[in-house]
């Protein structure tokens, strides 16, 4: 083989081998528990953001479902865990999460089964009716659910009987969220890179060569579906765990829409765009709404623009360039 | 409430609901360009209507001119500057760039006009009943459902009869076969983006009586257009127009019968007609 045939397969072949700045991430987690004691409740909410995103991202980014819906999971497992600690006094919280995928799992299944025979438009109102029609339920089940007020006050055990919920300091839900979030992260990132992820990619890319290959598509993508949406009903029950209640705004089309931006904006089909994106846009709406609170959207809209406009791929694929850019001047 | 004061009022929601979305069908019929701050267009056009009655003291009817006209301009610059760098994107960019332009337009309402409904003061002329003989109803109700009606008659006219319109539907049936045999797509979308967004500025103000007008009023109400775009079928005027119909009445019985959870059926009929024509009720499978 020639020099770039050579290193192009020897890239391909360890491109799923962990690189050493995938440590960062974990790295910078921990250091804000220790150095900014001061913003983890809103490190926790990011942390969750950021598995919600991850999830999403996992069809969408990598096996090209794009779907407005996916806060229906989200909302299911919150309310799962809700619904629990409520009604049956299940209030342990890890086997909460187990419950929380399985239903949100469950349902996901069950839509996709149904759904994922269309595409585009159609699969988009799909999935925003299927969580309308759940969080519609949520709403006139007041007598399970609480109706529109939800379930204020939820009390959960300390998670493996150590460590107690605070919810005045969120050190013990930071560093919970946080681990959940990174079992979660490697589940994911030895799916995108196993032979099952890399069929995905495929079907995104060109689905009648997968037909035509005998892939069986729509079980695959049924499969990833589902897991997916196991893992958004897992960062719903985070949700529940960390604020000790749960509503409607679990549901609905703005954290639906919310999620599906930050994906874009960090660059979809990478495992490290939902990282990026949420930090991007929860940071930049923290600090404009703090300082303008009638016209914080004007910030965040102009920098969504700009981003869709000179950066395809989002801030990950706006590095990918500069580096790109940096490495072709160095090397002339 | 009888059945017959429900239709009307549920019809000249639905002839709202239509000359908002027409022009998002045909546009993303033409381009498969998608489109969510088309309610922004709306909303802006409702703004620039209300506040010339109420600043300058423009009448109503001049008002919905200069509505259109303001909309239509400025829609063709977002157009050429902003949207065509992007229609060979992927769709996943034409979402967020459109949701960002959503946020800058509500922002700039809100810091421009403030956050507050507007609300239209209709002339003398269309204040009050109207005998029908057989019910007394209100006349703006009325007017809005003739107006509607004349609209798609017009528009029904302009695409069956004339050649922009055989262009257009060429377009929206395969793009290609029509850019080979001499069509400017780029251009017939130009034309039909700014004078669907003009529709849509006169949709906003004509319906800030039943939608109401308010900075949200783009995110709103987007799920409402984009369920009218896709049950009536992408580039189908006649067919926005009924599946329009169908929303507007649903959604107002509902709301008067069960002002509980009246919406769930909408979306849960979305959902059944979706699964049973997954193209729209009167949209065709593309090749």
């Amino acid at each position: 083989m020639s020099r770039p045939e050579l290193a192009a397969a020897r890239a391909l072949a360890g491109r799923h081998r962990v690189k050493w700045w995938e440590v960062l991430p974990w790295v910078a987690g921990i250091a804000v528990f220790f150095l900014l004691p001061g913003y983890l409740a809103f490190g926790t909410q990011l942390l969750i953001v950021i598995l919600f995103a991850l999830s999403l991202d996992l069809v969408m980014g990598y096996a090209g479902i794009v779907t407005l819906g996916h806060a229906a999971f989200f909302g299911a497992g919150a309310y799962t865990v809700g619904m629990l600690a409520q009604h049956a006094g299940w209030n342990e919280p890890l086997s909460g999460l187990v419950a929380a995928a399985l239903v949100a799992g469950a349902i996901g299944l069950a839509s996709g089964y149904v759904l994922l025979r269309t595409q585009g438009l159609t699969l988009l109102m799909l999935t925003l009716c299927t969580m309308a029609l759940l969080e519609e339920s949520a709403n006139m089940g007041h007598a399970y659910t609480g109706g529109f007020d939800g379930m204020p006050g939820l009390q959960f055990l300390p998670i493996l009987g150590l460590f107690p919920f605070d919810l005045l300091y969120y050190r013990s839900q930071y560093l919970y969220v946080l681990v959940v979030l990174f079992v979660c992260f490697v589940l994911v990132r030895v799916l995108v890179y196993s032979p099952f992820g890399q069929s995905l990619t495929g079907i995104r890319e060109n689905v009648l060569r997968m037909h035509a290959v005998g892939a069986p598509v729509r079980a695959r993508l049924v499969i990833v579906y589902t897991i997916s949406a196991a893992i958004a009903g897992v960062a719903g029950a985070l949700f529940t765990h960390a604020n000790a209640y749960v509503n409607l705004a679990t549901f609905g089309l703005d954290r639906a829409a919310g999620v599906l931006i930050i994906v874009i904006l960090g660059g979809y089909g990478r495992l490290y765009g939902a990282f990026v994106g949420a930090i991007a846009y929860m940071v930049l709406e923290h600090a404009l709404a703090k300082a303008y609170p009638t016209a914080w959207q004007l910030g965040v809209g102009l920098m969504l623009i700009a981003v869709a406009l000179y950066a395809r791929n989002g801030l990950i694929g706006l590095g990918d360039a500069l580096r790109r850019r940096v490495q072709a001047w160095s090397g002339r | 409430m009888d059945l017959i004061s429900i239709a009307l009022g549920g019809l000249a929601a639905g002839m709202v609901l239509f000359i908002v979305s027409v022009g998002l069908s045909v546009t993303m019929g033409l381009m498969g360009f998608v489109n969510l701050a088309h309610g922004g267009f709306a909303m802006l056009g409702g703004y620039v209507i209300v506040l010339a009655m109420s600043r300058w003291g423009v009448p109503f009817l001049p008002a919905l001119a200069i509505g259109f006209a303001a909309i239509a301009a400025s829609s063709v610059v977002f157009e050429r500057l902003l949207y065509a760098p992007l229609y060979r994107a992927s769709e996943l960019d034409q979402v967020l760039f459109t949701i960002g332009l959503v946020f800058v337009m509500i922002a700039a309402v809100t810091l421009g006009v403030g956050p507050e409904t507007q609300t239209v003061v209709l002339p003398e002329w269309l204040r009050g009943q109207t005998d029908l003989g057989f019910i007394r109803y209100r006349t703006y109700s009325l007017a809005l459902i003739v107006t509607g009606t004349a609209l798609v008659i017009g528009l029904w006219l302009g695409f069956e009869r004339t050649r922009i319109g055989a262009r257009i539907r060429a377009a929206v049936d395969n793009r290609r076969m029509a850019e080979s045999l001499g069509v400017d797509v780029g251009r017939l979308f130009t034309i039909t983006f700014a004078f669907g967004s003009g529709l849509a500025a006169v949709g906003g103000g004509l319906g800030a009586e039943i939608l109401g007008l308010d900075p949200q009023y783009p995110l709103r109400y987007l799920v409402y257009f984009l369920i009218v775009v896709a049950v009536g079928g992408m580039g189908r005027v006649t067919g926005v127009f009924f599946a329009a119909l169908l929303i507007g009445v649903l959604d107002f019985l509902l709301k008067i019968q069960f002002p509980k959870g009246g919406t769930m059926f909408i979306y849960a009929l979305t959902l059944v007609l979706l699964l049973w024509r997954p193209q729209g009720l009167f949209g065709r499978r593309s090749g």
